[in-house]
C-alpha cells in the first residue's frame, strides 16, 4: 500500500468536450435568465397558486444534494473509516460546487434578483430563510477550511478531525435549516411537521452519496485513474442503505399525515388521486429512487459489478428529483384548506386543484444550476490536488 | 468643481417646514371632515401610525350578497390592479368566495383579502424584513426591499398575498406596485393615513348591502368593536392563533 | 497620474466652462412650484437620500407628512409632451431621465411607482392645508 498522491486532472480532448456542453447549458440557463427578469415570471409556469416551481426543486435538489455529498468525508475523518479518507477532498469541493449550483438557480429565480444586495444588508432573523443565508455562506466558510487543513502540509491529524466534525455538524445545521423551510410552514397541509428536516437529512445523504458516486466515477475514467471496484461497491451499498432510510422517512411521514384526518385529503390526493404527482411518488420516488436501486446493490451477485452502483446511483437521482417535485409542487397544487366543511369556488382557485406546466426557461435555468455544480467541480480538480491518482483497492485497503 | 458638503442630518429648513404642515393636516381633516373623522376614528388626526389602535374589519357574511362583487371592483379601482383576465397570475387582492356546507348544504359568500393578522406568518418567514406589520396592525410589503422570493405566499393561510408576473405602468401614485414582488390588500392604508375608510367598505356601504365595517379594534366605543362585542364572531383559520384583525359574522 | 490628471481637467472644464449650459451637460428642465429653500444642488446631492429616508417614514410609520415624496417630485417637476400632457419615464425628456440618461445611472422607482403625476380627480386623499381665513373661522368655532 503506497501513499495517496493527489494530483490535478490533465485536460483532455474528452474533457474539454464535456466543458464545452456543461457550458452550454450554464449559458443557456443565462439566456433563460435574461429571458425572464425582461418579461417578468409570466413567461414561466409559475402562477399565484403554484409560486416555486420547477428551479425551486433544482435548487432545494442541489442543496440538498450538497451537504450530503460531503458525508463521504465525514465518515473518513469523524468516524474514522480509512478506505474514504482518498476521498475527502472530492467529497468537500463537491459539496461546495452543489450548494453553488443550488444557490445559483434560487437566486436567480427571485422576482428582482438585481436586489441581492437587499438580502445581503437586511435580515429578518425571525425568517429561516435568514437562518439558511447565514447556514450556506458558513458552510462555504467551513468546508474550505476543513479542505484546507487537509491539503495544506504539517496540519495535525486531530485538527483535520476537529474541523472535519465541525463540517459535519454544520452540515446538518444546513439540512435541518432547507427542510424547514417546509416544515415550518403551517399554512399547507403538506408541509407542516416536525420530520421534514430529519427526513431532508436522509434525502442529502442519499442524493449527495449518488451524485458523488457520479461524479468520482466519471473523473476517474476520464482522467485514467483507478477506481476499485470493491470501493465502488463499498459506496453502492451504503447508497442503499440511504435510499432505504429515506423509504423509511418518506412512509413515517405519509402514514403520521393520513392519521389525521384533517390531512386526509392531502395524503389522498398525493398517494392516491395527484395524477402526475401520484405516479412520481410510486413510480418515481419509490420504485425508481428507492426499491429498484436498492435490490441493484443488494444483488447477491449482481451487486458486485461495478455497473450497479452507477446504474444504482442514476435511479437514486432521478427519484429523488421526483420526490422533490412531489413534495414542492403536489404540496402546493392542493387547494388551502381555509373553510373546514365547505366547498368552496372564487375567481383564485380557491378550492381546485392547482395546475403546473413547468417552462422551458425554468428547465433551462434548473439544468444550468446543475452544469454549474459539475463545471465547478471540474474546475476545483483542474487547479487543485483533489483527485487521488490510484483508488484502486489495494491501494485504499480495508477497515 | 468643489460642491458644499451637506451633512444629511442638517437639512436646512427641514423641520420647520414639516411642522408647519403636520399642523396643517391635522387641522385640514378636522376641517374637511368634521363629525367623521372626530367620532369614527377617535378624533386623533395623528399624523403616523400609533401604537394605541388596531385597525380591523369585520364581515357580516349574512349581508354579503352572493353576485355581489362591488368590494372587488372598487379594490381593483382604487389601487389599480386590473380584474383577472388571466387568473392564475393576475394579483387579486380581494376575492368573493362561495361557501356551500358540505353536510347542510347551507350557502354563503364573503370576500377575502390579506387577514392583518396579529401574528402574522408572512412576516416570521419573510428573509429581508420587505413584509412587516405596522403599529396600527396593517401588513404591507415593502415593495423597496422585496426581492421576490415569495416564501410569504407560501406560508400565508388564506392565499392572500399575489406576485407581479408582468410589468405594469400607470400605478395609481398611492399604491406603487411593479415587476417582481409580492402584493396583497392595504386595508387601503393611504385612506386610512389620511382619516378615511377602505375602497371596499366604502363600495359595500353603497351597495346598501353594508356587509363590512371598518374601525378602531383596540377602541371600545367604536363601531367594529361594538359590534364584536355583541355578537359572535369568528376569525378564519383560528385554529392556527394568528389572530387576525379581519373578521367574521354568520359564517 | 498624467492620464488622472487630464480626466480631472477635462471633467472640471465641462462643469465650470459655458459649454456645459450651451448642450454638453443635461438640459434640465424648468419646473414649477416654489423653489428649494435648501437649493438645487443640495437636492442633486442628496435626492436619493432624502427619498429612501422620508420613503421608509411613510413606509413603516405611516408619516404622509414628508418633505422628500416622489409624488411632489414628479408633480412638480413634470415635463409636458407634445400632446400637452405630463411624459413618463419612458419618455426621454422626463425631469428625472435627463440626468439620469447622462450620468448612466438606473433608476429603480418607476417599475412600482407612477412617473407622471397624478390627475387632480385623485388629488383628494392630500389633506388640504387651510388658508389664515379658514383657520381663523375654525378656531373661532371651536372656541380657541
Amino acid at each position: 500500500m503506497e501513499r495517496t498522491i493527489y494530483r490535478e486532472i490533465k485536460v483532455t480532448p474528452q474533457v474539454i468536450q464535456i466543458a464545452v456542453l456543461l457550458g452550454a447549458f450554464i449559458l443557456a440557463a443565462a439566456v433563460a435568465v435574461l429571458y425572464i427578469e425582461a418579461h417578468g415570471h409570466i413567461v414561466t409556469g409559475m402562477t399565484n397558486q403554484i409560486v416555486w416551481g420547477l428551479p425551486h426543486v433544482f435548487a432545494v435538489f442541489l442543496i440538498v444534494a450538497a451537504s450530503g455529498a460531503l458525508n463521504v468525508a465525514s465518515i473518513a475523518s469523524v468516524f474514522g473509516k480509512t478506505p474514504y479518507k482518498p476521498l475527502s477532498r472530492l467529497s468537500g469541493l463537491l459539496a461546495m460546487s452543489l450548494l453553488a449550483g443550488g444557490l445559483a438557480v434560487l437566486v436567480l429565480d427571485l422576482g428582482r434578483p438585481d436586489r441581492l444586495i437587499v438580502q445581503m444588508t437586511h435580515y429578518n432573523f425571525s425568517s429561516i430563510f435568514t437562518w439558511n443565508i447565514l447556514l450556506y455562506s458558513g458552510f462555504f466558510a467551513v468546508v474550505s477550511a476543513y479542505l484546507f487543513v487537509q491539503m495544506a502540509r504539517g496540519i495535525s491529524a486531530r485538527t483535520v478531525k476537529v474541523v472535519g466534525f465541525a463540517a459535519f455538524v454544520w452540515r446538518l445545521a444546513l439540512t435541518t435549516g432547507t427542510g424547514s423551510i417546509f416544515g415550518w410552514i403551517m399554512a399547507r397541509a403538506a408541509y407542516e411537521s416536525a420530520i421534514m428536516a430529519p427526513l431532508f437529512i436522509v434525502m442529502s445523504f442519499s442524493f449527495g452519496l449518488a451524485f458523488f458516486i457520479l461524479v468520482l466515477t466519471l473523473s476517474c475514467r476520464l482522467t485514467g485513474r483507478v477506481l476499485g471496484v470493491k470501493l465502488l461497491n463499498r459506496l453502492g451499498r451504503l447508497l442503499g442503505i440511504f435510499a432505504a432510510l429515506v423509504l423509511y422517512f418518506t412512509a413515517v411521514q405519509h402514514l403520521t399525515s393520513h392519521y389525521w384526518a384533517r390531512d386526509g385529503g392531502i395524503e389522498q390526493f398525493l398517494l392516491f388521486d395527484g395524477g402526475i404527482y401520484t405516479q412520481l411518488f410510486w413510480i418515481g420516488q419509490v420504485l425508481i429512487g428507492g426499491i429498484i436501486p436498492m435490490a441493484l446493490v443488494f444483488h447477491p451477485t449482481g451487486g458486485i459489478k461495478p455497473a450497479s452502483s452507477i446504474v444504482a446511483s442514476v435511479l437514486v437521482i432521478l427519484g429523488g428529483f421526483a420526490q422533490v417535485y412531489v413534495i414542492i409542487i403536489g404540496g402546493q397544487a392542493f387547494p388551502l384548506d381555509i373553510f373546514p366543511g365547505y366547498t368552496v369556488s372564487s375567481s383564485f382557485f380557491d378550492g381546485q386543484i392547482n395546475t403546473y406546466t413547468p417552462s422551458l426557461p425554468e428547465l433551462a435555468l434548473g439544468l444550468g444550476g446543475v452544469a454549474l455544480a459539475v463545471a465547478l467541480t471540474g474546475f476545483g480538480m483542474k487547479i487543485l490536488r483533489i483527485l487521488p491518482t490510484n483508488l484502486s483497492d489495494v491501494n485504499v485497503g480495508q477497515s | 468643481m468643489k460642491l458644499p458638503a451637506v451633512k444629511f442630518d442638517e437639512r436646512p429648513a427641514e423641520m420647520h417646514r414639516r411642522d408647519f404642515m403636520k399642523a396643517g393636516a391635522a387641522l385640514a381633516t378636522v376641517t374637511l371632515a368634521p363629525g367623521v373623522t372626530l367620532m369614527a376614528f377617535g378624533g386623533d388626526a395623528s399624523a403616523e401610525a400609533s401604537a394605541s389602535k388596531r385597525w380591523g374589519l369585520l364581515v357580516d357574511v349574512n349581508k354579503c350578497a352572493k353576485d355581489c362583487d362591488a368590494c372587488v371592483t372598487a379594490c381593483s379601482k382604487e389601487n389599480g390592479w386590473r380584474l383577472p383576465e388571466n387568473p392564475e397570475t393576475d394579483a387579486q387582492w380581494i376575492r368573493k368566495v362561495n361557501l356551500t356546507d358540505k353536510d347542510t348544504g347551507r350557502e354563503a359568500s364573503l370576500p377575502v383579502m390579506c387577514q392583518h393578522c396579529e401574528e402574522p406568518p408572512c412576516v416570521d418567514v419573510c428573509p429581508t424584513g420587505a413584509s412587516f406589520k405596522r403599529v396600527d396592525g396593517i401588513v404591507l410589503v415593502d415593495k423597496h426591499i422585496c426581492i421576490g422570493c415569495r416564501y410569504c405566499m407560501m406560508a400565508c393561510p388564506y392565499k392572500a398575498r399575489s406576485f407581479v408576473h408582468e410589468d405594469l405602468t400607470d400605478q395609481k401614485p398611492w399604491a406603487p406596485r411593479g415587476k417582481g414582488t409580492v402584493e396583497s390588500c392595504t386595508m387601503c392604508v393611504h385612506r386610512v393615513d389620511a382619516g378615511q375608510k377602505p375602497a371596499c367598505v366604502e363600495a359595500c356601504a353603497a351597495t346598501g348591502n353594508g356587509a363590512i365595517i371598518f374601525g378602531d379594534l383596540r377602541d371600545p366605543e367604536s363601531e367594529i368593536s361594538k359590534a364584536l362585542a355583541n355578537y359572535p364572531s369568528t376569525a378564519l383559520r383560528a385554529d392556527m392563533g394568528l389572530n387576525p384583525g379581519v373578521r367574521y359574522q354568520n359564517l | 497620474m498624467k492620464r488622472l490628471l487630464v480626466i480631472l481637467m477635462l471633467l472640471g472644464g465641462i462643469g465650470l466652462s459655458p459649454a456645459f449650459a450651451q448642450g454638453l451637460g443635461p438640459d434640465i428642465p424648468k419646473a414649477t412650484g416654489q423653489p428649494h429653500p435648501e437649493g438645487n444642488l443640495f437636492w442633486r446631492m442628496n435626492h436619493m437620500r432624502l427619498l429612501q429616508h422620508d420613503r421608509d417614514l411613510t413606509m413603516h410609520n405611516g408619516d404622509r407628512h414628508i418633505q422628500a415624496s416622489l409624488k411632489t417630485c414628479v408633480t412638480c417637476h413634470a415635463v409636458k409632451g407634445a400632446d400637452g400632457k405630463p411624459v413618463g419615464v419612458d419618455n426621454p425628456k422626463h425631469f428625472c431621465r435627463v440626468c439620469h440618461d447622462y450620468a448612466a445611472v438606473k433608476i429603480d422607482c418607476f417599475m412600482c411607482h407612477n412617473s407622471k403625476p397624478e390627475e387632480k380627480t385623485q388629488a383628494y386623499l392630500k389633506p388640504k392645508i387651510p388658508d389664515s381665513k379658514e383657520l381663523a373661522a375654525y378656531l373661532k368655532e371651536t372656541g380657541q
